[in-house]
């Protein structure tokens, strides 16, 4: 059995209703448990499957899909810097190995000691501030190396929101 | 000589003071424009798009008057309206500007070209990464259903309409228009195969539904106020309103400019708008309309003819900045984002990196596209690690000829034009790169260099 919140329950009843259908309700939901729980469990998969009267192969299906849905808890400070084009020509591929060094953590991976998951990510539309960096749901622009260098130390220190 | 942008769209974004809420929207005039449109027929908002002429910002620029002809109004069926927030496409941050300072100029625009089109159910499909738009959309959402401008009955007109915020979740797909219909029905975002599958006609749980991006949903808004014709007087005859430019990559000033079609040219925006290049650096290449559309090269001419019989010799900053232009050079205007290179740039290493965002992106119905795209990605990959050959240029070419034209839908395209123009344009550099290589490799050096874009 998983756990939600009692909002977390009150506005997945408010929202399935409003869709014409009930499963387009099912990356909602992905989202809603995710943000409640951090990840998406399989017991957590089956709960969905069962709200919406669908399988959870359906919901399993879109997990797998969608970059944005994980199955695994994300370390302290979820860190994602954008690749793509525009802020790799800013400088996004250095800003990363900042952020590699500082934490001892390859991109893509979670620090040993669980503070922080790496991740490159794809952009993030906000290409004339690159490179763009995000912790959690805060969005920072701009990152240079030393940037790079003097948030991962805040993060270090736990100054920094961790964006959720 | 400075350049007058301007601003339609943008015109109170940046601005002091002004705020994203409701009073603020409606102090400025907001609203206005919906007043006057529940008071008009629907058919006549119709008319008035069509005569405006105004092409979608997503992507493709299909004239919106045309696409909403297209709708199956007998079916019986509801119809829908998807505003496509997904400002997926590398290069493209307008949409965002709109939704986060002026989430209600969207909502006013949606509601107006929902009543034209009876729709009485509305979505708009945001991007997952978008945390706080999406908390800005929610709120403003409400605010307008408090002040009756959304939910039923609306402004004492009898119609009702409603909007829901639907959250993508990280696929680019998304933002592909039957992609984005499947997702929002809460499958994997797979496009549709058209026929039969036209939104305006099998849309959105198989009802005729009409997909528009942010930006021309908010151009309706200002089509209702100055009319169709006072709209298509902006810019040139078919590439009629403003643009919003977005320029990134190796610019003194990137940002966002809004400008009339056709009002500068690409070298304007280049060098008088966004600054010019950094000193000492000379222009090598531009990206006009998101990372899809085709690589122009700084020192090629462009000649031939327009649509309309004139004759053009234009070097890369003597393009008009419209659609019908950039597409006569063999390129688009797609979503509006300009992505500047100076001759820092690896042109290998960028189309690795270009290579690398749609390999991630395919969404795999396709053998051609889920075989072909990441083999492409391997193949740049190779080279910018030291193992690159000098056949690999024919062979990059001889791959994306096979993908486009051979998929469901044009993301087969989107990442088969950045191969194919980076091929036919810097052949050179793809050929000395294998070189090189092989010149260290002879020396017993180590054959790879450090790279900066991937
Ligand atoms: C691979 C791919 C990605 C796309 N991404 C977007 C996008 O992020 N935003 C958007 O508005 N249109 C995007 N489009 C275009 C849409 O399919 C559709 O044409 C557009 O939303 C229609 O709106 P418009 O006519 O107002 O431009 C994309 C198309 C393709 C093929
Ligand atoms: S072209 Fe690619 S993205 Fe489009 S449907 Fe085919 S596999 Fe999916
Ligand atoms: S490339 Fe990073 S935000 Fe667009």
């Amino acid at each position: 059995m998983i756990s939600l919140k009692p909002e977390t329950i009150e506005k997945i009843d408010k929202l399935v209703p409003r869709y014409p259908t009930v499963r387009s309700a099912a990356l909602p939901l992905c989202h809603l448990v995710q943000e409640d729980l951090g990840y998406l469990s399989n017991e957590s998969i089956e709960w969905i499957a069962e709200r919406l009267e669908l399988q959870p192969i359906n919901i399993q299906e879109l997990v797998t899909f969608y970059p944005m849905l994980r199955t695994e808890a994300t370390g302290e400070y979820h860190v994602r810097v954008c690749r793509t084009l525009p802020c790799a020509l800013a400088g996004a591929y250095q800003t990363c190995r900042s952020f590699e060094k500082e934490f001892d953590c390859k991109v893509g991976h979670t620090s040993e000691d669980g503070k922080v998951t790496l991740e490159f990510v794809e952009c993030h539309a906000d290409c004339g501030k690159g490179p763009v960096v995000m912790v959690g749901e805060d969005e920072y622009t701009d990152i240079d190396p030393l940037k790079a260098m003097e948030m991962a130390a805040k993060m270090k220190s736990g100054e920094l929101s961790n964006g959720l | 000589m400075p350049h007058q942008e301007t601003r339609l769209i943008f015109k109170h974004i940046d601005e002091e003071g002004y705020t994203n809420d409701i009073d603020c929207y409606v102090k400025n005039g907001g609203y206005n424009q919906l007043k006057k449109a529940v008071t008009m027929q629907p058919e006549d908002i119709c008319a008035e798009v069509l005569t405006s002429g105004v092409r979608g910002r997503g992507g493709a620029g299909f004239p919106a008057g045309m696409k909403w002809k297209f709708l199956d109004r007998k079916s019986g069926k509801p119809i829908y309206l998807i505003c496509n927030a997904d400002e997926s496409e590398p290069g493209t941050f307008k949409d965002r500007q709109i939704i986060h300072q002026d989430p209600h100029q969207l909502i006013e625009g949606m509601i107006c070209a929902a009543f034209a089109i009876q729709a009485k159910l509305a979505f708009i499909y945001i991007r997952g990464e978008f945390f706080e738009g999406y908390k800005i959309l929610e709120r403003a959402i409400e605010e307008a259903r408090e002040k009756n401008f959304l939910g039923d009955n609306i402004l004492g007109s009898g119609y009702s309409c409603d909007i829901i915020v639907h959250r993508g979740a990280g696929a680019y797909i998304c933002g592909e228009e039957t992609g984005l219909i499947e997702s929002l029905e809460g499958f994997r975002a797979n496009p549709r195969i058209k026929p039969p599958y036209f939104p305006a006609a099998l849309g959105a749980y198989q009802c005729p539904t009409i997909v528009n991006n942010v930006e021309t949903l908010c151009d309706v808004k200002h089509i209702i106020e100055m009319g169709g014709e006072g709209f298509a007087k902006i810019g040139t005859p078919g590439n009629t309103g403003t643009r919003i430019w977005c320029v990134s990559g190796h610019v003194q000033k990137p940002g966002y400019y809004e400008f009339a079609c056709a009002d500068i040219t690409l070298g304007q925006l280049i060098y008088d708008v966004c600054g010019g290049l950094k000193p000492g650096r000379k222009l090598k290449a531009v990206i006009p309309g998101g990372s899809s559309s085709k690589i122009l090269r700084a020192d090629e001419r462009f000649t031939g003819k327009l649509k309309d019989g004139t004759e053009y010799d234009w070097g890369i900053e003597d393009i008009p900045m419209d659609f019908d232009s950039l597409m006569a050079v063999g390129s688009m205007s797609g979503s509006g984002g300009v992505i500047v290179m100076d001759d820092t740039t690896d042109m290998v290493e960028a189309l690795a990196n270009i290579n690398y965002f749609y390999a991630h992106e395919s969404c795999g119905q396709c053998t051609p596209c889920r075989e072909g795209v990441p083999w492409m990605r391997k193949v740049t990959q190779r080279m910018v690690d030291g193992e690159a050959r000098e056949e690999d240029a024919d062979l990059l070419k001889s791959i994306a000829d096979q993908i486009a034209g051979r998929t469901i839908c044009a993301f087969g395209e989107a990442a088969s034009w950045p191969v194919q123009s980076f091929i036919a344009k810097f052949k050179d550099e793809f050929v000395e790169k294998a070189q090189e290589q092989a010149a260290r490799r002879k020396e017993g050096k180590e054959t790879a260099e450090a790279t900066t874009l991937i």
